[in-house]
């Protein structure tokens, strides 16, 4: 029997908002400690050298400074470091603690003080001198593979790792006999997750007891758990992480990092509390890039544009110290290469490269190069083959009913909805008038353009780490309902979501209903945010727990009632006798039986209203897919972009609460738009970072962004509810739509974009080169 | 440099309290007085997180001493609600057009959405765009912020209209 449903589905409100609004969330710099102490690092300003000597004296000496710790002091207490989503076995590339002989990166953690404030460890911190013998670094990844300094001494060429499909040479006659082949060598620059609040924790360690508990600004406070166990040696019981506001991570909090690591080791070594909060040079400069790769992509079709093969070559930039294994992410870019289309034959290669400099994390959709890739250059296939880009992808978009269909490197795609979801975003486009009005527009001489981007993704992963998720929910002595779930929310509503799917689950008022997640100590074990994974997992967690609990309420209740259980529903706090108004009992008079009077329960029903369950996956992911459509005007002589509508339909399943679906989706649009346009890390020749403020990292604001329209499309995946990843797809979609829409916008001048981000100087250079080669006027 | 004695009235409250003249204003509030609200993201300038009132002004509390808010009178967004608790008009509209995810950002943008109303009660869309281009937010990619505002904006109007009009006639708003 399954709950009505009164929740799910319906834009409810909030349970964060109200602490959060009035300046009450508990954010990890917000918590104190008695006698805290503060962390700060020591960094390298190289981008690669040896460390001749550490001084330590004069930053000792100065008042408030409880510590200086080096990676002699550090490193050795470092046991077996690993994330649980790789596991022990893999090749995991290196990740000390602190810098020990070398320097990789500017910016590289070389020292930790510990002071009395966070003022002092600055100023203590300018005191510890650090000798370098300056090497030669590698900076660019793109020609890393032939430099013979090496970033790390044990891999030769500065290769992290490859992974590959297919011979190539087996794809070789079609690409020959094909009618046309199209081939682009397409460059995306470094951009980064860029939470508002940056990294942070506080370590406390109990010497007495063993006993360490850790503040987290964190996505996964299981995680956190388990790596302070291994890497500490600590029994995982006696780790405790508590996190309650995260202030946005989209992968960089996903998995503890080198100065996690540092700060829970020089808990050890200290009488309080150590706080680390890191700052925004620091975030920008250390704590992950992502994107920085390109790739030589090739689509083979016959004469009429249907496509024959697909191969992509990739090439991507690890840093120095990338934050998981980047081998294993970067097959995926290969692996979903071929996209929502129908696709006969392909390969892949797929090539992590180390660089010194910024190590490479997770990121919102980290193998979202795949669909730049495809997406520019079915446009520029399109253009070459005289067909409308959207006419050839209609020909090739899977159909919903040709489902499921393995793409032909291995993906099993299942319950999701291409081509129907394309349609949908441009019947609200409207995209012949866009052609009528673009036609007029370059009459009058205006460039106006449409892009369309198109992707399948993977979400909720069934396997492993993220394979299950387990829910505890008590109705408590008063009748009211907690429900314990892992959390790691980190601004994607899961304790609305948690509270929505138990009042449906249990037919109770939402407002009877308050959840309680982040803290490893009450919780069950969870796999945290990542992967797009918490919606259906919360769900299928909630519903597995909440099933044996409305058991035991019908149980009790028809026991009292005298009624048989097939007679009783509940809906509205109340056990009620269907089609007999009256005739029920509350809640709150089942809880007070079931706690205080149990000799009303019927013969084996235990007392107490409490259960827990653990939900697994049931299917090894669940695929989500979604379609961006992106209008703009392209200023010819100043080379700026002006977005004129933004829509992204996609396809999520039924949605639990739209304004969340929506605001993850807008959310994620905004992130990808400031990569195709803004957003760029950048290095100069020596290795130093030159966008490490704001005022040089350019986020989206509120000036430049799109009113974005949304279409919805409801194919139901595996699952409770049907409900599908959403929280990723946004990020992934937007950048290629945005470039064919300046494309499409500078069509008349031949212009192939091949390099993100759009920066005007770089429309303008485009622009510049095509009036050269073919003599077209701007 | 000696420790500086300063007193500023912060939501109401006096505060008098001493200070190391390089202490400042957004760490004066997190620390010494504990109201955690204003938040830190850029220590810049540039993101507007720690965007609170100084005499009426929306400031960046990261950018001043504490010393320099000496006899001021300061609102942070501990201070926009009621004490009992009941949300302002414009924290009121945030919640109802899902104007924020992760909350980090949020302190800023409501505070300076407080000022921006009071003084451009009625103002257009693009006003309201530039108004908010000093406060970064990198979760909402700004779509609820701008609908709350709007709202925010005509449900004030409509306040001030029905008082307006109660004035006239003589009744108490």
């Amino acid at each position: 029997m399954t709950a009505a449903a009164r929740y799910a589905g319906a834009r409810v409100q909030r349970v964060e908002d109200a602490r959060l609004l009035t300046g009450h969330g508990s954010f990890v710099d917000d918590v104190v400690r008695p006698g805290m102490l503060h962390a700060h690092f020591v960094r390298s300003p190289l981008a690669r050298g040896r460390i001749t000597g550490i001084d330590v004296s004069a930053a000792l000496a100065l008042d408030g400074v409880h510590a200086v710790f080096t990676a002699e002091d550090l490193n050795p207490g470092v046991r077996e470091p690993w994330y649980s989503l790789v596991g022990p076995k893999v090749p995991d590339t290196p990740r000390p603690a602190l810098a020990e002989g070398e320097v990789r990166f500017v910016g590289d953690p070389v020292a930790l003080v510990v002071a009395v404030d966070r003022y002092v460890a600055e100023d203590a911190a300018a005191l510890v001198v650090v000798d370098y013998e300056p090497l030669e670094p590698v900076v660019d990844y793109k020609t890393a593979t032939g430099s013979e300094e090496l970033v790390h001494a044990a891999y030769p060429g500065n290769v992290a790792g490859t992974m590959s499909g297919r011979p190539a040479e087996q794809l070789a006659e079609v690409f020959a006999s094909a009618a046309h082949v199209v081939e682009e060598t397409i460059h995306q620059q470094a951009y980064q997750a860029v939470p508002m609040e940056t990294r942070g924790l506080i370590a406390e360690y109990s010497a007495h007891d063993g006993g360490m508990t850790i503040w987290a600004s964190t996505q996964v406070p299981h995680e956190v758990r388990l790596f302070c166990s291994r890497a500490l040696g600590l029994s995982e019981h006696r780790v405790r992480v508590i996190m309650r506001d995260t202030g946005g991570g989209f992968g960089q909090k996903a998995l503890p990092q080198r100065e996690d690591l540092c700060v829970m080791l020089a808990a050890l070594k200290v009488p309080a509390a150590v706080k680390w909060i890191e700052d925004r040079q620091e975030n920008l400069s250390s704590a992950g890039q992502g994107r920085h790769e390109h790739g030589t992509a090739r689509l083979a079709f016959d004469a009429d544009g249907t496509i024959l093969a697909a191969a992509l070559d990739h090439v991507q930039d690890a840093g120095a110290y990338p934050v998981p294994w980047p081998v294993m992410t970067a097959v995926v870019v290969g692996m979903l290469f071929p996209g929502p289309y129908r696709v006969p034959a392909a390969t892949f290669t797929c090539t992590s490269v180390f660089s010194n400099t910024n190590g490479r994390t997770a990121y919102r959709g980290p193998w979202q190069y795949e669909t730049l890739a495809r997406e520019v250059l079915l446009d520029v296939a399109a253009r070459g083959m005289g067909i409308d880009a959207v006419e050839l992808r209609r020909r090739n978009l899977l159909r919903h009913d040709e489902l499921p269909v393995t793409n032909p490197n291995g993906m099993p795609y299942s319950d999701i909805s291409p081509l129907e979801t394309f349609e949908h975003a441009l019947e609200i486009l409207d995209h012949e008038s866009f052609r009528r009005e673009q036609a007029a527009a370059r009459a009058a001489g205006r460039y106006i353009g449409v892009g369309t981007s198109s992707y399948v993704e993977p979400t909720t992963s069934g396997r492993g780490f993220h394979g299950t998720e387990g829910a505890t929910i008590r109705i408590e002595p008063s009748g009211v309902v907690n429900v314990y779930v892992s959390g790691g929310s980190s601004g994607n509503s899961l304790e609305t979501t948690a509270v929505q799917l138990t009042a449906d689950a249990l037919g109770v008022d939402i407002g009877q209903v308050n959840t309680i997640q982040g803290d490893t100590a009450v919780t069950p074990f969870g796999g945290g945010t990542g992967g797009s994974r918490s919606g259906s997992m919360i769900a299928g967690a909630v519903a597995e727990t909440a099933a044996g609990l409305r058991e035991r309420l019908l149980a009790i209740a028809a026991h009292r009632l005298e009624a048989a259980v097939e007679d009783l529903e509940l809906a509205d706090g109340r056990a009620q006798v269907r089609g007999t108004p009256g005739a029920g009992l509350s809640l709150a008079e089942i809880a007070d039986i079931a706690y205080f009077d149990t000799r009303k329960l019927p013969p084996g029903v235990p007392p107490g209203l409490e259960a827990s369950g653990r939900y697994q996956a049931q299917s090894p992911t669940i695929w989500a897919n979604a379609t961006h459509v992106c209008t703009c005007e392209v200023d010819v002589v100043t080379g700026a972009v002006t977005i004129l509508r933004y829509i992204v339909s996609e396809d999520c399943g039924p949605m639990i609460n739209p304004n969340v679906v929506e605001g993850q989706i807008a959310g994620g649009t905004v992130q990808g738009i400031g990569g195709a346009l803004l957003e760029n890390s950048v290095y100069d020749e020596d290795g130093n970072p030159i966008t490490s403020t704001f005022v040089d990292y350019l986020l989206p604001t509120s000036t430049e962004v799109p009113v974005i329209e949304y279409g919805h499309v409801e194919t139901p995946g595996p699952g409770p509810g049907g409900y599908k990843g959403v929280g990723e797809g946004g990020a992934i979609g937007a950048p290629p739509a945005v470039v064919n829409a300046v494309a499409d916008a500078l069509a008349p001048f031949g212009v192939t974009i091949t390099r993100l981000p759009m920066t005007p100087a770089s429309i303008v250079a485009l622009l510049q080169e095509a009036e050269a080669n073919q003599g077209v006027r701007v | 440099m000696a420790d500086v004695d300063v007193r500023m009235t912060v939501n109401g409250v006096a505060r008098r309290s001493t200070v190391p003249p390089r202490l400042t204003l957004a760490d004066h509030l997190r620390s010494t007085c504990g109201l955690t609200g204003t938040h830190l993201g850029c220590e810049h300038g540039a993101c507007g997180a720690c965007t609170i009132l100084v005499d009426g002004d929306a400031v960046r509390a990261c950018l001043m001493f504490a010393v320099q808010a000496d006899d001021t009178e300061i609102t942070t967004i501990e201070g926009i609600a009621d004490r009992d608790g009941r949300l302002s008009v414009v924290q009121e509209a945030f919640r109802e057009h899902h104007g924020l995810q992760c909350g980090f950002c949020t302190p800023g943008f409501v505070v300076s959405v407080t000022a921006f109303l009071r003084d451009n009660p009625d103002p257009s869309d693009q006003e309201i765009r530039e108004a908010l281009s000093g406060n970064l937010c990198r979760c909402t990619g700004y779509q609820g912020i701008f609908a709350a505002v709007r709202a925010a904006a005509d449900a004030l109007r409509a306040t001030d209209a029905d008082a307006g009009a109660a004035a006239r006639d003589g009744s108490h708003p």
